[in-house]
């Protein structure tokens, strides 16, 4: 009973979080758009919708790791590994159909999710110190087997363009593959059971292995689905902008995680969900928006991007550490009792 | 610390694996003997202590980096920190403060830096990794937002002499800075009782707290400590190359965090010595200068750095197997 309670409770505190985030983003649009009605015409909104897709299925990827307790910093490396593969395969040959291409960039980015996933479930490194090793690998890489040659705007074909440009049902093709995404990702978490192992682990490895999880092979699966979103990601990165280069997605990293935890995921593990994360995803695309239009300089980015994620961080970790109190305070009482 | 290990030592192959400083320096012997193929040149004193002038401003960074890894907590905004410590420096001198007072503000920043992410570990108890990958943008943030692309360059001819100087005709400032350091940290961590205490600390911090140790004040002075020593290694580099910028140092926290697990230091703590980490220290350098002689791009050379810190990092896990091979036909 008192179980069912706190649980009830817990998820109570995940939806107002979630409802603070929208009140927050409705609040910023409003200031936003007074201070330079641009913000609200229909161009504006499609470029943002265009970039905050691609950042929302990568973040995606991104809070399955972060859930488990750990962290997948190599992302921004692997979409322009990927991104700069596809590139030079098109160039190479400009008849293949943009779908194989597509197939092409999730695959290497699966093998360099699959190797993160590796070194992490069997090798037993920490996550975070692997994908900062690996980042700086995937991202030498790109330099190496591109040969310092960039992908120009020439290189690519009207086919490959399309694919950021087009629509499925009137809906522009990157917002019809973030929403494909987000919907089997929230059935995955969600709805089977190995999602629900995801949750059961990163909230505590050990309970998790005594109840017959393979932490190894959970490990080895979030690693590789981030891999290969940020892969096809990638492949997308390219279409839209028409170029790839060595530093492609520099910083992407930070992006998603940033994204992340403003949407509620929480960095102890355990706690996330996908509609925080579309969220969070929104609310960092307003902002980073929003910075351009009120005019303030490209080099404040940095700084802001890393003063979002230390509050919401801290914001995070007074919350749990409220919660966390209240359920010492609730066995004191249920011991008593 | 020399004589215990050569007291434990046996001649068996578990105990060759738990004499981690022997296979590295053993390692740092090959690299300079394959250094002296690629550049017969290096054999020469002159070239030999020039050559440690690219990766003294890492080395020193290792030093605090190793006792706040063995204490339990990591820090990886700390190239951020040498940044933003070297840009705050040249924007001090460009608004009229005199370079002495300039270094001392510098140096300050670094202190602040590390007392602000030290203060956010301890007293939220958020995990390290997470507050200062915060801080890595934070602060790298900071100095883009004082100079933007810019640069503040004619900083003043003696301010140079500190990074690129040499004290006895041969030997560079830095190389003694690093040296004097090195001896320091390695006084503190294996002879006195603080040092001991960041041992404990490390092993099991709860353990550590419920016996008295002031866990929270430990770690707190260690990340003041390693701030302090990111300042002082981005005014270095600052002097070096001559000017200040906020894109200086890039990469460095991977750099410092392989160099110290290379030498031996556990990731979770609990483990390694001082002596280990600035032979790892020596080995790394020459293997990029040995790298640089044979004119390898900068992205293949950060390609080796990720691909031997993964390799220091199994190392715990695979000989973790081996005792466990061992043990299991011996324990029959």
């Amino acid at each position: 009973m008192n179980n069912v309670k706190l649980i009830s409770r817990l998820k109570d505190m995940v939806r107002r979080r979630e409802f603070g985030v929208f009140i927050i983003i409705v609040v910023v649009m409003v200031l936003v758009g007074i201070r330079n009605p641009t913000f609200f015409t229909s161009d504006n909104w499609k470029d943002m919708l265009m970039y905050v897709s691609i950042l929302a299925f990568i973040s995606i990827g991104q809070m399955m790791t972060i859930v488990t307790g750990g962290i997948d910093l190599s992302v921004g490396s692997v979409v322009a590994l990927s991104g700069m593969s596809v590139g030079m395969i098109m160039r190479e040959y400009p008849v293949l159909h943009p779908v194989i291409l597509i197939l092409f960039g999730t695959v290497f980015g699966l093998g360099c999710g699959l190797l993160n996933g590796l070194l992490i479930g069997k090798g037993k490194i920490p996550p975070l110190i692997t994908t900062l090793a690996t980042m700086s690998i995937y991202r030498g890489l790109v330099v190496v087997v591109s040969g310092s040659r960039w992908v120009v705007y020439g290189d690519i074909t009207d086919g490959f363009r399309m694919i950021a440009r087009g629509n499925i049902l009137g809906i522009n093709n990157l917002m019809f593959a973030a929403l494909i995404i987000a919907i089997v990702a929230y059935y995955f978490l969600n709805h089977t059971r190995r999602g629900r192992e995801i949750y059961a682990f990163g909230d505590h490895q050990e309970g998790a292995k005594f109840a017959g999880i393979n932490g190894v092979k959970i490990n080895i699966l979030v690693y590789t689905i981030s891999g290969m979103l940020a892969g096809f990601g990638g492949v997308l990165w390219v279409s839209r902008v028409h170029t790839a280069q060595a530093n492609t997605a520099l910083g992407y990293e930070m992006q998603t995680i940033a994204s992340c935890v403003i949407g509620g995921v929480s960095i102890f593990g355990g706690v996330g969900s996908v509609v925080g994360v579309l969220l969070g995803t929104l609310m960092f695309g307003i902002i980073l928006n929003s910075l351009e239009l009120i005019g303030i300089v490209d080099f404040y980015k940095l700084a802001v991007q890393g003063f979002i994620i230390l509050v919401a961080v801290i914001f995070d970790a007074i919350l749990s550490h409220r919660v966390m109190e209240r359920m010492r305070k609730q066995r004191r009482i249920f011991d008593a009792g | 610390m020399q004589d215990d290990s050569v007291n434990i030592t046996r001649f068996s192959i578990s105990a060759i694996l738990k004499s981690w400083e022997f296979t590295i320096f053993s390692l740092l012997v090959v690299v300079f003997i394959i250094n002296l193929f690629l550049s017969p040149d290096l054999f020469r004193i002159e070239n030999l202590f020039d050559a440690t002038l690219t990766f003294t401003e890492k080395s020193i960074v290792t030093l605090p980096m190793t006792l706040l890894i063995i204490s339990g907590v990591i820090d990886i905004s700390i190239a951020s920190i040498s940044a933003m410590s070297g840009v705050i420096l040249g924007v001090c001198f460009k608004a009229g403060i005199a370079i002495g007072y300039a270094i001392l503000i510098g140096l300050m920043v670094g202190i602040l830096a590390g007392l602000i992410n030290g203060l956010i570990i301890t007293k939220l108890q958020i995990p390290s990794i997470v507050v200062t990958l915060a801080m890595m943008l934070f602060y790298r943030g900071i100095g883009y937002i004082l100079l933007g692309d810019t640069a503040v360059r004619n900083l003043p001819e003696r301010f140079g002499l500190l990074g690129g100087a040499y004290s006895v005709t041969f030997i560079p400032i830095q190389f003694i800075i690093f040296i004097v350091l090195a001896i320091i940290f390695g006084l503190v961590l294996h002879r006195t009782t603080f040092g001991r205490l960041i041992y404990v600390v490390g092993n099991n911090a709860n353990a550590a707290r419920y016996s008295g140790v002031p866990v929270d004040r430990i770690r707190l002075i260690l990340c003041v400590v390693t701030g302090f020593i990111s300042g002082l290694s981005g005014i270095l580099l600052t002097s070096r190359i001559g000017s200040a910028r906020p894109d200086i140092a890039l990469g460095n926290e991977m750099a410092v965090i392989t160099i110290v697990l290379l030498g031996g230091v556990y990731i979770f703590g609990g483990k390694g010595t001082i002596l280990g980490v600035v032979i790892a220290a020596l080995m790394l350098g020459y293997v990029h200068y040995g790298l640089s002689i044979l004119n390898i791009q900068e992205q293949v050379i950060r390609i080796v750095t990720g691909g031997l810190l993964i390799i220091a990092l199994l190392i715990p896990t695979i000989s973790a197997k081996f005792k466990v091979r061992e043990k299991s036909p011996g324990g029959a």
